[in-house]
């Protein structure tokens, strides 16, 4: 009997959800036991001809790691849909775009300029920007002009929450799959709870939070038993799906919410935003400009691994229906 | 009538590559290119960030070494601030690196490049993985392979949360001490670390240098780039992975230049090509020195085989007895053999499990105080941090408001100081198995061994 086929592969991403699926250890072991792997890049020798030649739905699911920043990967993402049954959006990149969104908040070419032209340690005296002029070879695939999810490009199945998810999480879903045993078509495979839930912290929560001052990291001291809001410290537990065993606030650093949003909110963002609000124990309107003045880089903190799903998406609203 | 050769992508590295080969109308190879088709725009998007997230930011850069990043970027926040971490916390972060470079080594040896030497080159395709060397190698070792570097990790996890995802560094030092529980388990995992890391070279000993057929590999020509080196060292001269000066030797083992990390941009120049998103580095001044030949000037390598290169020995006794016997076994320093990047990576695997072991039995390591709160910016700053990531030496400079927000950042990260000396070992092996336009099975892998030695990490390089 044939094994079901896997594949995996990897667009704008920085390796560690491969890495979390290393991490298995012997079940990856077993994995591949009960799975044909056919084709991973970082950890197999299959070429692109060995995916092109297969039969569309050949494969039963791959898992898409990366955000969506290059023409290739959209190519490649349409490709892997065509022949698989099953697409799983695997890690924060390609669930909400992760912090790879944030060149969102950029033109593509002030992003390529920086790097290429400007950087103090780049002597470039042509300006050459790779990918942008004719040169040996086959072309650089280019930049799209913006950074996207993989469901705003392919149909996804499933999501894999987390930056990158834990192993375990992984593990749950490629078994899940191989027994057939797959809930609703959409999900995002872990639990639907805030993260406050599960918090080891969650028992020193006084009966109602309340700032009055914003402390950054840097600049305090805290507590490593007291949850971190209560602190005044920002926290994005309560806007941010658990499942990840609490790893920072375990390694007494407060969330900044890389397994996404819980099920029916659209913009994480605007959530996190919304409950810091309501902290907010003040009426008078310069001493809530004063407070909300302590919050260091909101984009950054608030649209850190979301920025890419959100409702905003990019600064460049004119170049966006473009590409 | 020219023939283009592609092998598209490229396989067992981290990040995204071709090779294209060039074949004139002989058959022979005119040109070979090893291009980076990725990039991802950190050197930009960081600006505006808060200064105390970037350890955490630029972590992201890469999975397999987010430790890497996550330390230069913290130490680059030490300066910023000029703030000095306690004495335990500079230790703990040490315990960490060491034990992240075991881990993150082997990672290399087992699934990416080890495959090729351990099983041999010419195996099939489909059995050169991770899968394929457990067959061979049977289950209780791939068992106790996994569970060396699961242990390792879960040293990194205790402190900074998790290997996949570390959070705990600060400027002036690290978001929580170390637990006796924590600590006794380091201790433990080091013993199994120093005990793995030796079987380790004992295997490389009985697979490869003691097989005629494979140790031929080690000063086969076809893999022979005399460079430059470049790597950290500590105040006697030796190898060192988490702070020291920045070390440059002559391609004849002259040394070039020491100098501290924060003067790198005075001796090291960025080069951009059309063809790759990966920058390329050179040296601004390579002229002092006596290499002459007809190689291009100013290529220099980094990571494990230049960091023994650089290094006069090891601090720890049983990886600095390996040191010595690989450079008697070439007789000659610095060994220009890419192949034996491959020997230096599993001495530095023990030198990493010997400092762990070190490390956890400093009593320094247990004391409470782990923070030292920096003092608000005055004026406008400069911060840079550097390490040993296990590819190569990371820089990380940051600018910075008075308000501690991030300005610039220029970030040289480990495998691009290597671009030039891959992509000219990619063609010489081209150059040399290919001379009448046939390719094929095994071949091409043979012509990615070339790369491969070097574990390059092209998500890190491209940023």
């Amino acid at each position: 009997m044939n094994k079901p086929k896997i594949a995996l592969y990897w667009c704008s991403s920085c390796g560690g959800c491969e890495e979390s699926i290393i991490d298995l250890g012997e079940d990856l072991l077993k994995l591949a036991q009960s799975a044909e792997i056919i084709f991973w890049p970082a950890a197999m020798d299959a070429r692109f001809s060995d995916l092109e030649a297969l039969a569309d739905g050949s494969i039963l699911a791959s898992l898409i790691n990366g955000a969506i920043q290059q023409e290739d990967h959209v190519s490649m993402a349409r490709l892997l849909r065509k022949k698989s049954r099953y697409v799983i959006a695997n890690g924060s990149c390609a669930h909400i775009g992760g912090v790879i969104g944030l060149a969102n908040l950029h033109r593509p070419e002030e992003v390529l300029q920086r790097a290429y032209i400007d950087a103090e340690t780049v002597a470039n005296p042509l300006r050459t920007i790779p990918g942008s002029q004719p040169s040996s070879g086959a072309p650089l695939p280019r930049l799209l002009n913006r950074v996207r999810t993989l469901d705003q490009v392919i149909e996804v199945d499933y999501y894999i929450p987390g930056c990158p998810p834990p192993s375990e999480l992984v593990e749950k879903a490629i078994f899940s799959l191989l027994e057939n045993n797959l809930p609703p078509k959409g999900s995002i495979l872990s639990e639907n709870r805030a993260l406050c839930h599960s918090c080891p912290r969650q028992d020193s929560l006084p009966e109602r939070l309340s700032v009055q001052r914003f402390k950054r990291i840097h600049e305090t001291l805290w507590n490593p038993l007291q949850c971190f809001l209560d602190q005044g410290i920002i926290c994005l537990g309560p806007s941010t799906r658990g499942g990840c065993r609490s790893r920072c606030i375990s390694a007494n650093m407060p969330c900044r919410g890389c397994l996404g949003p819980l099920d029916g909110v659209r913009d994480q963002g605007a959530k996190s935003i919304s409950f810091i609000a309501s902290l907010i124990d003040e009426t008078d309107p310069e001493k809530i400009a004063e407070i909300v003045s302590g919050i260091a880089d909101p984009a950054g903190l608030f649209y850190r691994y979301s920025l890419a799903a959100s409702l905003i998406r990019t600064r460049n609203k004119r170049l966006e229906q473009t590409d | 009538m020219t023939q283009r050769i592609l092998i598209d992508p490229i396989t067992r590295i981290e990040g995204h590559g071709k090779i294209e080969i060039d074949l004139d109308s002989y058959g022979k190879v005119s040109a070979a290119r090893f291009q980076v088709p990725e990039f991802r725009g950190f050197e930009k998007f960081c600006e505006g960030r808060a200064a105390e997230e970037m350890p955490i930011l630029t972590q992201k850069i890469c999975g397999v070494c987010p430790i890497a990043h996550h330390i230069a970027s913290t130490k680059a926040l030490d300066d910023l601030f000029n703030v000095s971490p306690p004495l335990a916390a500079i230790k703990i972060r040490e315990l960490i690196y060491h034990a992240f470079m075991f881990e993150d080594h082997l990672l290399h040896v087992y699934y990416l490049g080890g495959p090729d030497w351990l099983l041999g080159p010419d195996v099939p395709a489909s059995q050169r993985n991770i899968v394929g060397l457990s067959d061979r190698m049977g289950k209780p070792f791939t068992s106790m392979m996994m569970a060396a570097r699961n242990k390792a990790r879960e040293i990194i996890a205790r402190i900074s949360g998790s290997a996949l995802y570390p959070v705990f560094g600060l400027p002036g030092g690290i978001s929580k001490s170390l637990s006796t529980e924590d600590r006794d388990f380091a201790l433990s995992a080091s013993d199994d670390m120093v005990s793995f890391a030796r079987m380790s070279l004992n295997l490389f000993d009985k697979l490869l240098l003691k097989r005629p057929s494979m140790a031929e590999m080690m000063t086969d020509p076809l893999y022979y780039q005399p460079t430059y080196y470049l790597g950290m060292v500590d105040d006697t001269g030796r190898l060192s992975f988490y702070d020291g000066r920045i070390r440059i030797v002559d391609p004849d083992g002259t040394i070039h230049s020491t100098f501290e990390a924060r003067d790198f941009s005075r001796h090291l120049v960025e080069r951009v090509e059309p063809w790759t998103y990966m920058k390329t580095l050179a040296l601004k001044d390579p002229d002092r020195g006596s290499f002459s030949g007809n190689e291009p000037a100013g290529i220099y390598r980094v990571g494990p085989l230049a960091r023994l290169n650089v290094s006069s020995g090891i601090s720890t006794p049983l990886a600095h007895a390996e040191y010595e016997k690989m450079m008697n076994y070439f007789g000659k320093k610095p060994v220009h053999h890419t192949m034996a990047y491959h020997w230096a990576r599993l001495i530095e695997v023990l030198y990493a499990a010997e400092r762990t072991a070190e490390l956890a039995r400093d009593s320094n390591i247990l004391h409470s105080e782990v923070r030292t709160l920096p003092k608000p910016l005055l004026t406008e700053r400069s911060g840079t941090g550097a390490c040993e990531a296990p590819r190569g030496t990371l820089f990380h400079v940051y600018q910075a408001t008075t308000q501690a927000m991030i300005l610039k950042l220029n970030l040289v990260v480990a495998t691009q100081h290597n671009a030039a000396a891959i992509c000219r070992s990619v063609y010489q092996a081209a150059s040399r198995l290919i001379s009448d336009g046939q390719i094929s099975e095994p071949i091409t892998n043979r012509i990615e061994m070339a790369y491969r030695a070097y574990d390059p990490c092209l998500a890190c390089a491209t940023h």
